[in-house]
């Protein structure tokens, strides 16, 4: 036990501590797809889950006491605060940590870090959100951002693949808006063994044909493994996509979050920093981008 | 900023009141080597060094310090060790208080470091003049002299060491002294200039840096980074020896037994394999070659476009220290060389 004197002592650098995480409950752990669970957290202190804000794309430094430390991208929109869900792969050792936790299990948080999705920029346009795979976890908050401040943004198109129906991730919810006469959402999977998949069956790209899109009007957002960058942003720049209306999200290995520990310096850019959101054209000028 | 004059044969006295001030640290010799190293008397300090195998940056980012102690239903508590502990640093070259001034830069910012910034509080810099040797080469990299970043600098003069006072600190070592400091004349200034004159012509070695970020671009698929890559053993001991490397990587430890534990941050250096590695197992710098191209990339490229200089200070540590010679002077060197296309 600390005495309370070490208490004393410690104080003067715990406000201004920027490695100082906040520790927050998991108050939901929902088994969305095989090893991609949606961990629900609300900071304990209670005026932090009334004013924690942040930004479509940004992402948090999550400890698991233990364990250590990791980015994660914010899969809630800001328009829905008092808790933060992250969609989190079973992946290294600290995720491994996180699974072996239970509902009501604290874990530290600081953030939000990175820049965010340009939203001013984008207000007034229309959005295409372009995702496969895990790519949709960034790309969520930006979707319920758009949708929640609908009159902000002209037409909302989200094209999302994966390979079968049950690793669709938000599944429930994004059927739900296929329905949707205020946006167009384009759901697709490589392939359907059981069947019982009423929405498209084919690669990601195939959605470009039911999609309407003035490339000088819009934004588009991407996220995904490699092969979907490689195949999307070809599509794209063949639509005549000025190289900055394509913008990405990009994952590397960070130590701090806040520009220090250089771990995801990339050319002359911490992702940290001016990331993890980029332009196409930054990342054709940065040397190992993608 | 107050300049005065202190006789040389008084330094050990000046040495003596300044340890109210802290605990005394300066260069000592080390199987024929130099380090920091706290002083057990003055007679061990070395002042003629000629660099330290280890740069300051030890003193303001250790290599390995615990940032937090973590005990269930406590949180993270945020460690204070050794950062109230008051040192004075007796004997750095101006490279040395450069390399400081750009850590400051890192270190600050938005995000405020406050173990660096707690440890750069507490620890007074006392710099001293030096002649360059044949791995020197700060003038090219605008560091062989600071304006600031120190509490007292001392020049070599002949008889005198002119100081700078830099600091209300170092001038309050200097009034704790009583009058052993004197006012300088117009012969201890021009002793100061033509000395300064004749550094600047004892520079061997000489690198242009104006428009290397633009080479950099251009040379960016050159042939040498592979070659660099065949040679280079990814030890990292060249980031290790460096005044401006300040990579570090954070580990969790949890005491045996127990639920609590503490986290750590150490040096790291990009030249390690897993520097990009991320958890899916997609390692954006798995290539040595690569690996050693962004170290060189991020000093003389990288660093000028985020804080418009490279992070190079030019003190010659990592060309001494590297086990298979690879020498920073020579690789830019090379980058520069015009090469006939013929045999391109």
């Amino acid at each position: 036990m600390l005495l309370a004197d070490d208490v004393a002592t410690y104080h003067p650098i715990v406000s201004g501590n920027p490695y100082q995480p906040h520790m927050a409950r998991i108050v939901r752990i929902y088994k969305m797809v095989e090893n991609n669970h949606l961990f629900t957290l609300r900071f304990l202190e209670d005026n932090l889950a009334h004013t924690f804000r942040h930004q479509p794309g940004q992402f948090i430094m999550l400890s698991v006491p233990g364990a250590g430390e990791i980015p994660i991208s914010i899969s809630s929109s800001p328009s829905r605060p008092e808790v933060l869900e992250l969609c989190v792969r079973r992946v290294g050792r600290v995720t491994q940590a996180l699974y072996r936790l239970h509902t009501n299990d604290v874990v530290g948080v600081r953030g939000p870090y990175g820049n965010g999705y340009p939203i001013p920029e984008m207000q007034g346009n229309d959005l295409l959100l372009a995702a496969g795979g895990l790519g949709m976890a960034p790309l969520r908050s930006l979707l319920w951002y758009a949708l929640d401040h609908r009159d902000k943004f002209n037409s909302i198109i989200l094209m999302y693949g994966t390979k079968r129906p049950e690793d669709m991730l938000f599944r429930e919810e994004l059927l739900a808006l296929v329905d949707r006469t205020d946006m167009n959402c384009l759901l697709t999977v490589d392939a359907d063994p059981s069947g019982s998949w009423k929405n498209h069956i084919g690669l990601l790209p195939t959605l470009f044909d039911y999609a309407k899109i003035e490339p000088l009007h819009t934004y588009a957002s991407v996220c995904g493994p490699p092969v979907v960058y490689k195949f999307i942003l070809q599509r794209l720049l063949e639509l005549g996509f000025p190289k900055n209306r394509i913008l990405m999200s990009l994952e590397r290995r960070m130590k701090c979050g806040i520009g220090k520990c250089g771990h995801c310096s990339i050319g002359y850019k911490y992702t940290c920093l001016q990331g993890p959101i980029f332009t196409y054209w930054d990342a054709i000028n940065l040397p190992e981008m993608i | 900023m107050k300049i005065l004059r202190l006789r040389k044969e008084k330094l050990d006295l000046f040495a003596s009141v300044v340890q109210q001030f802290g605990e005394l640290h300066a260069p000592v010799e080390q199987d024929g080597k130099y380090v920091f190293k706290r002083l057990t008397r003055w007679a061990e300090a070395r002042l003629d060094y000629d660099r330290t195998i280890l740069p300051p940056k030890k003193y303001f980012l250790p290599p390995r310090e615990t940032l937090f102690r973590y005990r269930p239903g406590e949180g993270f508590l945020p460690s204070t060790d050794g950062l109230n502990q008051r040192i004075i640093l007796f004997g750095l070259h101006a490279c040395d208080v450069y390399s400081l001034n750009i850590l400051d830069r890192v270190f600050a910012g938005r995000y405020n470091d406050p173990y660096y910034q707690a440890r750069r509080r507490n620890i007074a810099i006392i710099g001293i003049d030096c002649t360059p040797d044949k791995q020197c080469f700060c003038r090219s990299m605008r560091a062989d002299f600071v304006d600031h970043g120190f509490d007292l600098f001392f020049y070599d003069t002949g008889d005198y060491y002119q100081a700078l006072v830099g600091t209300a600190l170092g001038d309050d070592m200097v009034l704790a002294t009583g009058n052993l400091f004197e006012a300088v004349d117009a012969a201890d200034i021009d002793e100061y200039k033509r000395r300064s004159w004749n550094k600047r012509r004892a520079f061997q070695l000489d690198v242009e840096i104006r428009d290397l970020p633009e080479i950099f671009e251009m040379e960016y698929q050159s042939e040498i980074w592979e070659e660099l890559g065949a040679k280079c053993l990814s030890c990292g001991s060249c980031s290790m020896v460096c005044p401006t490397c300040y990579c570090y990587d954070v580990a969790d430890d949890v005491e045996l037994g127990s639920r609590a534990g503490k986290r750590t941050r150490s040096w790291d250096s990009c030249l390690f394999a897993d520097h990009a590695l991320v958890a899916s197992g997609e390692n954006f710098r798995g290539p040595r070659a690569s690996r050693i191209k962004f170290r060189f990339y991020h000093k003389q490229r990288g660093f000028v476009a985020e804080y418009g200089r490279p992070s190079c200070v030019g003190c010659g540590r990592c060309a001494t220290a590297c086990p298979v010679s690879i020498d920073v002077v020579q690789v830019i060197d090379r980058l520069r060389r015009v090469q006939d296309v013929a045999s391109r």
